[in-house]
């Protein structure tokens, strides 16, 4: 900034750095955690650097079976289902999201309105407040522990509309009056024209709604009685559901990596356009 | 190619007593091949009667027909027409060559066919060599030849031109007049352009329509409009600086605006007498603002003769011939 | 349905300005619409309007007889003793958290905004709790706090505190709370980061020309243009504390000890499901979606002013 002060340079990056070593400690320690064995996990003060168990760890997780998992069903199948979830919620708000507005902004039709703030609405009910009778229409549906149980329910927000729309907003009206004159029908119009310009959009859409699919745990735990349907942090409380004393420390932390893994993967490497789609759509 | 006729065409935004009518029966035929230029301030409904006539707005009354069709209930695709656009309109994500085949790409013409059309558009207007890139890589001027291949590839029977110089600097303006000008010497294509800029009317235009408030003042050869403006507003809107309109003068009957230009006034030992406020020094000629009782006045004399001072005493006398009167209460010519 | 999608959508609302509509079809936006109105009139109107009727009914344990209770459940509600406790605790819990999480990431983003080397090591290190689910940081800090092999119930121990979060109502509410505000930590200082940044650098450079020292810099002149960021984080935060933590909750302290740390949505869930109460959950639901409106009003208020700001 603008004073040169060495002190103030000091304090502030002390102050960052204790920070940053706050926040990431625990992070940090479930890594360690994970590669230690059993005992080693069982004995306080525990080891705060890495052991060599790591690899046993998490090969034992993975595939649900070796000492200690106890019939549990392997994490693979469970990461696997919070990937399909993830994906599916991402994309498929996406999709219907970038439809919802299009047809909010480019045309005129009756109740345009009453749609608009339909929509709006369901900004005021969040799952965790129409838990009961949600589920009901889903069992209705016959679509407990199912994946579509597991997502459709979570697809139609009015955020990704209400972002999508905004961004629609921006484009200038000549660019669709020229393919009007150039011919394209609407659908053409989107799929040639708005679709590659809303690629950041939908990018920073992506890493958001990935990281939501990704960590649901009030839905699925609702949704999926069947120990196949788990998505892995349902997995990984079930672990921690007993006794402390009975909790198994090391293959618990290698769980909980396995499950922070994915969205810090995606928020790391796709940070610029997580961090514009968090921000930049506040104003 | 084809001729545009207008008739009785009315603009109405909303409905009933709230309804505004921006545009009352305005007639207007435009013949085959011949370059109109929309002249008008802001505001004055010149961009609304063009963007009627590609198909953009809605024609509330009234008639529009491109060559023998009325094109009222046409998509502005089918009306075989094409547009250039202020802002260009070039689609970001697309290279220039991909913008200018965007059309032909929908009406499901040949790969060949769309390349050789391209590639002869980007030959007439220069952009072989840009031809890949993207708008955003393009300057102002180049993006604008794009909008004008894009325009041109189409091959339509009428170009409509946006106010498509507006946002270009001055000298690219220059020279993009230069070039629309000589794009219509070949192609010959039936144009109706619009501006807010007198100057470009006045290079450009075959015709020019004059326009304020929705209304046409006139509608004429750039001479005829120079020479002979049908009201006072025409009268001051074309040439610069503006014709010089006084509400009194030596000799002048009542009720009557007379107009005369500033170059049309000329020293003379007798005749009106004025006295100078400021003199503008233009390096060719000098603008010599004056007042003549409680009138003010503009003269442009050439560089050569002295410079008069402020405050100095001058005597002009009108040339002969170059006198115009108004009516003071229609602004109509008489 | 989270906080961020709140705030992002309330937002988004304010900037209306319709475009001049371009395309002309009587049948296509209704296809285009489609979808989502199908979801949300099956899962999100039907079941709350669900919720608001079961709300006013009462069915036994079976589920087999129906009857009408009028606001019964609401009256038992207010009575009981147990949901005006959790509703004492979901406010101790969402005032704690709202203010550590905002005060703590306005400090740690009044610092980074002062550096350029190292912006992108620190920046991406906070972040990451964001990706954390609220279940998983609720287990990390089950660790560090188990009272058998936890680091830190183990240095607790060394000064004298017997940790054991399952038994000590407060130890129980210090954790959730820990838990929350390390993971709202990121979200909170992003806003702020940005919020710092687009304060323009010469209204800085004016007050320190002026003469005012780094301190008088941030009293007077950076922490009131934060005001809009810093309210709005308010509510969200609130909202986050009340809805987005159930997570935390359900893998730390289940509620417990006893129903001390049980939140309302935590409450609503156990009602529902666990403890087969549809027309008390039903009701509580209600309450909630009332509180978010709320909310949500304030939110929409304030934010209109703030554009105007």
């Amino acid at each position: 900034m603008i004073e040169r002060n060495r002190w103030l340079n000091l304090v502030t990056h002390l102050v960052l750095c204790i920070g940053v070593v706050v926040i990431v400690f625990p992070i940090y320690l479930a890594l360690v955690g994970s590669t230690h064995s059993a005992q080693e996990m069982a004995q306080s003060p525990i080891p705060i650097w890495f052991g060599s168990e790591g690899f046993t760890n998490f090969k034992t997780i993975l595939m649900g079976e070796g000492e200690g998992v106890r019939n549990q069903l392997p994490v693979s199948r469970m990461m696997w289902v919070s990937l399909v979830t993830a994906l599916c919620i991402a994309f498929g708000k996406i999709s219907i999201s970038l439809l919802s507005a299009f047809a909010i902004v480019y045309f005129q039709f009756p109740f345009r309105k009453t749609v608009f703030w339909g929509i709006f609405i369901t900004l005021m009910l969040p799952v965790e407040v129409r838990i009961a009778p949600t589920y009901k229409v889903i069992a209705d549906f016959g679509m407990v522990n199912s994946f579509a149980g597991l997502t459709i329910p979570l697809i139609a927000s009015a955020t990704a509309t209400f972002l999508f729309r905004q961004f629609f907003l921006t484009v200038p009206d000549e660019l669709a009056e020229a393919a009007k004159m150039d011919g394209a029908k609407p659908m053409r119009f989107f799929w040639d024209v708005l679709i590659p310009l809303s690629k950041t959009s939908m990018a920073a859409l992506f890493v958001i709604q990935f990281i939501y699919g990704w960590n649901q745990y009030l839905w699925p735990l609702l949704m999926s009685t069947e120990e196949r349907m788990y998505p892995i942090v349902m997995g990984i409380r079930n672990m921690t559901a007993g006794a402390d004393s009975q909790v198994q420390w090391n293959l618990a932390m290698a769980t909980a990596i396995l499950a922070l893994l994915p969205p810090a993967l995606v928020v790391v490497l796709m940070q610029k356009w997580f961090i514009k789609g968090l921000v930049d759509t506040e104003k | 190619m084809a001729s545009i006729t207008l008739t009785h065409i009315q603009k109405t935004y909303g409905q009933g007593a709230k309804g505004n009518t921006v545009i009352q029966d305005f007639n207007a035929e435009i013949k085959d091949g011949e370059f109109v230029v929309i002249v008008g301030p802001s505001g004055c409904g010149k961009s609304t009667l063009l963007r009627m006539v590609a198909g953009l707005e809605e024609i509330s009354k009234g008639e529009i027909a491109i060559g023998n069709r009325v094109v009222n209930q046409i998509e502005p695709a089918d009306r075989d027409i094409a547009m250039v656009f202020q802002n260009y309109a070039l689609y970001p994500h697309m290279s220039v060559f991909d913008n200018m085949a965007y059309g032909l790409k929908i009406a499901n013409k040949s790969a060949e066919e769309i390349k050789t059309r391209v590639d002869k558009a980007a030959g007439i207007l220069e952009l072989g060599h840009l031809l890949q890139r993207k708008p955003r890589e393009l300057s102002g001027g180049q993006r604008q030849r794009v909008a004008m291949g894009r325009a041109i590839v189409r091959q339509p029977q009428v170009f409509l031109f946006d106010e498509p110089l507006s946002n270009l600097d001055a000298k690219l303006r220059a020279q993009t007049r230069l070039e629309i000008q000589k794009l219509h010497r070949e192609l010959g294509i039936t144009s109706l352009f619009v501006t807010h800029d007198q100057v470009e009317a006045m290079t450009l235009a075959q015709r020019m329509i004059v326009m304020n408030g929705g209304v046409m003042e006139q509608f004429g050869t750039p001479e005829e409009v120079y020479n002979r403006p049908a009201s006072t507003f025409v009268a001051s809107f074309i040439g610069s600086p503006p014709m010089n309109l006084l509400k009194q003068a030596p000799g002048l009957p009542a009720g009557q605006i007379l107009g005369i230009r500033p170059e049309h006034l000329e020293l003379s030992s007798t005749g009106w007498e004025m006295k100078v406020d400021t003199v503008e020094l233009l390096g060719a000629e000098r603008l010599v603002h004056a007042h003549l009782g409680t009138e003010t006045l503009t003269l442009r004399l050439d560089a050569s003769l002295t410079a008069p001072t402020a405050g100095q005493i001058l005597h002009a006398t009108p040339k002969e011939g170059c006198l115009h009167h108004f009516n003071a209460e229609t602004g109509k010519r008489l | 349905m989270g906080p961020d999608e709140i705030h992002i959508s309330l937002g988004l609302i304010i900037l209306n300005g319709d475009k001049k509509v371009i395309f002309k079809s009587k049948w296509l936006p209704w296809v285009l619409i489609a979808p989502q109105a199908v979801i949300i009139l099956a899962f999100f109107f039907w079941p709350a309007a669900q919720a608001l009727i079961q709300s006013f009914q009462q069915s036994d344990v079976f589920g087999t007889s129906v009857e009408w209770n009028g606001i019964e459940n609401f009256a038992s509600l207010w009575r009981d003793e147990t949901y005006l406790a959790s509703f004492k605790t979901t406010a101790i819990f969402s005032i704690l958290v709202a203010g550590l999480g905002i005060s703590l990431s306005l400090l740690l983003a009044f610092f980074a905004d002062r550096i350029t080397k190292g912006a992108w090591f620190y920046r991406t290190l906070l972040i990451l709790p964001y990706a954390v689910a609220p279940v998983v940081a609720g287990v990390l800090w089950l660790f560090l706090f188990s009272p058998s092999v936890g680091l830190a119930s183990y240095m607790l121990e060394k000064i004298g505190i017997q940790w054991n979060s399952l038994l000590n109502s407060n130890h129980a509410m210090t954790l959730i709370v820990i838990a929350s505000v390390w993971k709202q930590i990121s979200y909170n200082f992003l806003f702020f980061l940005a919020g710092f940044q687009s304060i323009p650098k010469s209204l800085i450079e004016a007050a320190a020309i002026d003469g005012a020292s780094v301190w008088k810099r941030f009293w007077t002149i950076q922490l009131p243009l934060l005001t809009p960021t810093t309210f709005f984080l308010l509510v969200v935060n609130t909202v986050y504390a009340f809805f987005d933590t159930f997570g935390i909750v359900d893998s730390t302290t289940r509620g417990g000890p006893g129903k001390d740390t049980a939140i309302l949505v935590y409450k609503v869930y156990f009602d529902g499901f666990k403890a087969m109460d549809l027309g008390g959950s039903a009701a509580q639901s209600v309450i909630l979606m009332a509180i978010v409106i709320c909310l949500t009003v304030i939110q929409f208020k304030y934010v209109e002013r703030k554009v105007n700001y």
